[in-house]
């Protein structure tokens, strides 16, 4: 399964870009600008990966809240992101009724989810078997943290999934943490993988900083998924190098030197050496790059700061299905 | 007395309780190291170790059920669910199993069990983040549900519900954490299931609870401006529901109002108008009257959660409206 050179660039110019609107996102939380951010930094090559892995805006995706940079691959842009964080009415996941990085996206295909964790999982099986009662030639990719998966819901629907073949991928996003609980707090197993083997689908651990190799689970599960040998599960190991949300001051629990030794192995870094070394990254091709995202960052910033709020009256509806949205 | 935060007198009423008693131990997310959610519990990990101060899974239906059997056989479990909004995924445990138990076992068994958590809206944490369904776990026999609105009866009622053999959910406001007041020295206790009256008044009573207990305050203030004396009941507890206070002063009034943060439709208004006029119909001078929060999932915007949220000048105009 091989990528080609424009193929691989482009992934690390999504994961870039990820990565810088996140920091801005930090910030305008910081200035008082946003009320709430959660992150995505140190998991941007595992969700660049899967993402590359699908057939975009066809197959389905039930993500998490992490998800920035497997929203941008698949068509979400950096000015929705801006105007979800600021509540605005132009927000596609919620016009401003859903909080932020709650993604939510019809034309791609993208299924929002609930602040319970765990709760898109069943979500996604029960897309899964639509397909398959279908007969659709789809997949589901759906992810979820480590954390979540220590949820009855989450064994609930991976059996269902497992027992009937469902044309689903299960991503755990292994960040380390579930705020400030790590991994030997969550589960007496080594991870989330080791947990597929009482439910009856195969379970892959895959080192989640390495976009390719994730990219590689990913294609090959999606393959099986697509040929009607039922679901994986994939775990991907990274670490969360932000605090959990805007909300909480990892200080408290982790110390700096974890976190900075966290830092050497930071997913853009390992995938921009990869491609320094094969020579289809120059210097002068990653400033261009920067300066883009930095352009577009601004650009979505100024887009969101401008676009008006939802009017008042828009609190009100849409509660009920015949409420279409009047504005 | 001393002036403490909401926040400080919920953490001093669990901590002398586990200093008082070995079998008061606590669990949930995030209690431990990082103290808390919402900072509660923040140096008790240090202080009674792992042990009692247990940080658990993401695993909400396993904190409750787990805190059930704990107490079946003899502890004290204080079961932290991080916010209301989460409880759902626990439904059966607390609604099934918890609030049964001991009927369903012919009161072999008893359950003391408290089972704190956090509801209501104002801080654009989006529609399942927000929820005030206190009415929801109301509705059961055998399940007491407290949602104190002063950092008095907060100190008081929860150390009243870990005494108490009873499961009690234990409803505090997202919102309230920073609210100050009055605090008495010492232990006490503040009994479950007794209503109180926060304001003397002659003119309208307001029937109220929790957040919307600062907001009607509020609002008696301004009335108190222009001549119109409120009389506000703090309900305290929603079950068991201490009528008493409410209809004696409705007697006094002749009118109502009642204030609750979540939905109008089947709420705590609903069951209270219906108590007041099944048992002072009367003395009724005017329709009881109901604010509470507009009928949609809370958004996320700030401006549109302030609207549908009640607001100060909702219950001024509904005082108004039944004078």
């Amino acid at each position: 399964m091989h990528l080609s050179e424009p193929k691989q660039v482009e992934m690390f110019w999504m994961m870039l870009l990820a990565r810088r609107l996140d920091e801005r996102a930090w910030v305008l939380h910081r200035q008082g600008k946003i009320a709430f951010h959660i992150s995505g930094i140190g998991q941007e090559a595992a969700q660049v990966g899967a993402a590359f892995a699908l057939r975009r805006g066809e197959d389905w995706v039930v993500p998490y809240y992490r998800d920035l940079a497997l929203m941008l691959c698949l068509g979400y842009t950096p000015r929705e992101f801006m105007l979800s964080l600021m509540g605005k009415r132009e927000d596609p996941s919620s016009g401003g009724r859903q909080m932020p990085s709650h993604w939510s996206l019809r034309r791609v295909n993208v299924v929002s989810h609930s602040a319970p964790v765990a709760t898109q999982t069943p979500h996604a099986v029960g897309v899964a078997l639509a397909i398959k009662l279908r007969r659709e030639d789809k997949v589901v990719l759906t992810t979820i943290g480590e954390g979540a998966t220590s949820q009855g819901e989450w064994y609930e629907a991976v059996n269902w999934a497992a027992v009937h073949r469902l044309p689903v991928v299960f991503m755990v996003e292994n960040n380390g943490y579930a705020i400030s609980e790590p991994v030997e707090k969550q589960m007496a197993v080594e991870g989330a993988a080791a947990r597929a083997c009482g439910l009856g689908l195969e379970g892959v651990a895959v080192d989640g900083t390495d976009a390719l190799a994730v990219y590689a689970a990913v294609a090959r599960s999606v393959e099986k998924a697509r040929s009607g040998e039922g679901p994986t599960l994939i775990e991907a190991r990274m670490y969360r190098l932000t605090p959990h949300s805007s909300d909480d001051d990892d200080r408290t629990y982790r110390t700096r030197e974890e976190v900075e030794a966290a830092k050497r192995r930071d997913p853009l870094l390992r995938m921009r050496q990869h491609l320094e070394a094969q020579g289809w990254l120059t210097p002068e091709g990653l400033e261009r790059m920067e300066a883009e995202a930095k352009a577009l960052v601004e650009d979505a910033v100024d887009y969101a700061t401008r676009a008006p709020y939802p009017a008042p009256e828009e609190a009100a509806y849409p509660v009920f299905s015949a409420e279409v949205r009047r504005g | 007395m001393a002036r403490l935060t909401m926040r400080e007198a919920i953490s001093q009423a669990l901590w002398e309780e586990m200093e008082r008693d070995p079998k008061v131990f606590i669990m949930g997310e995030e209690v431990g190291v990082w103290g808390g959610t919402y900072a509660v519990t923040r140096g008790f990990y240090d202080h009674f170790g792992p042990e009692r101060v247990r940080d658990t899974p993401i695993s909400e239906a396993a904190i409750v059920g787990a805190a059930i059997g704990a107490a079946l056989v003899g502890l004290r479990p204080v079961a932290e669910i991080m916010t209301i909004n989460f409880a759902f995924v626990a439904m059966d445990h607390i609604v099934n199993q918890a609030a049964k138990l001991h009927y369903m076992f012919g009161g072999q068994m008893v359950l003391p069990l408290v089972i704190r958590t956090v509801g209501g809206g104002g801080r654009q944490l989006g529609a399942t983040h927000s929820q005030t369904p206190d009415a929801v776990f109301a509705h059961f026999p055998g399940l007491k549900v407290v949602a104190p609105g002063t950092p008095a009866d907060a100190k008081g009622l929860l150390k009243a519900a870990i005494r108490c053999d009873d499961p009690v959910l234990f409803i505090e406001h997202a919102t309230l954490y920073q609210l100050r007041g009055e605090v008495p020295e010492g232990d006490y206790t503040v009994p479950i299931g007794r209503s109180k009256v926060q304001r003397e008044g002659r003119d309208v009573t307001i029937v109220t609870y929790s957040k919307m207990l600062d907001i009607s305050l509020k609002a008696a203030e301004e009335l108190a401006r222009e001549d119109i004396e409120v009389e506000v009941v703090d309900l305290r507890t929603l079950r068991p529901l201490d009528m008493e206070p409410v209809l004696e002063s409705v007697k006094k009034t002749n009118r109502a109002v009642v204030v609750e943060e979540g939905w109008k439709s089947y709420g705590v208004g609903a069951e209270v108008a219906a108590r007041i006029y099944e048992e002072a119909f009367d003395y009724l001078d005017a329709p009881v009257k109901r604010v509470a929060q507009v009928e949609v999932p809370l958004p996320y915007n700030r401006t549109l959660e302030q609207l549908a949220l009640p607001q100060v000048k909702d219950v001024v105009q509904a005082v108004k409206e039944v004078l």
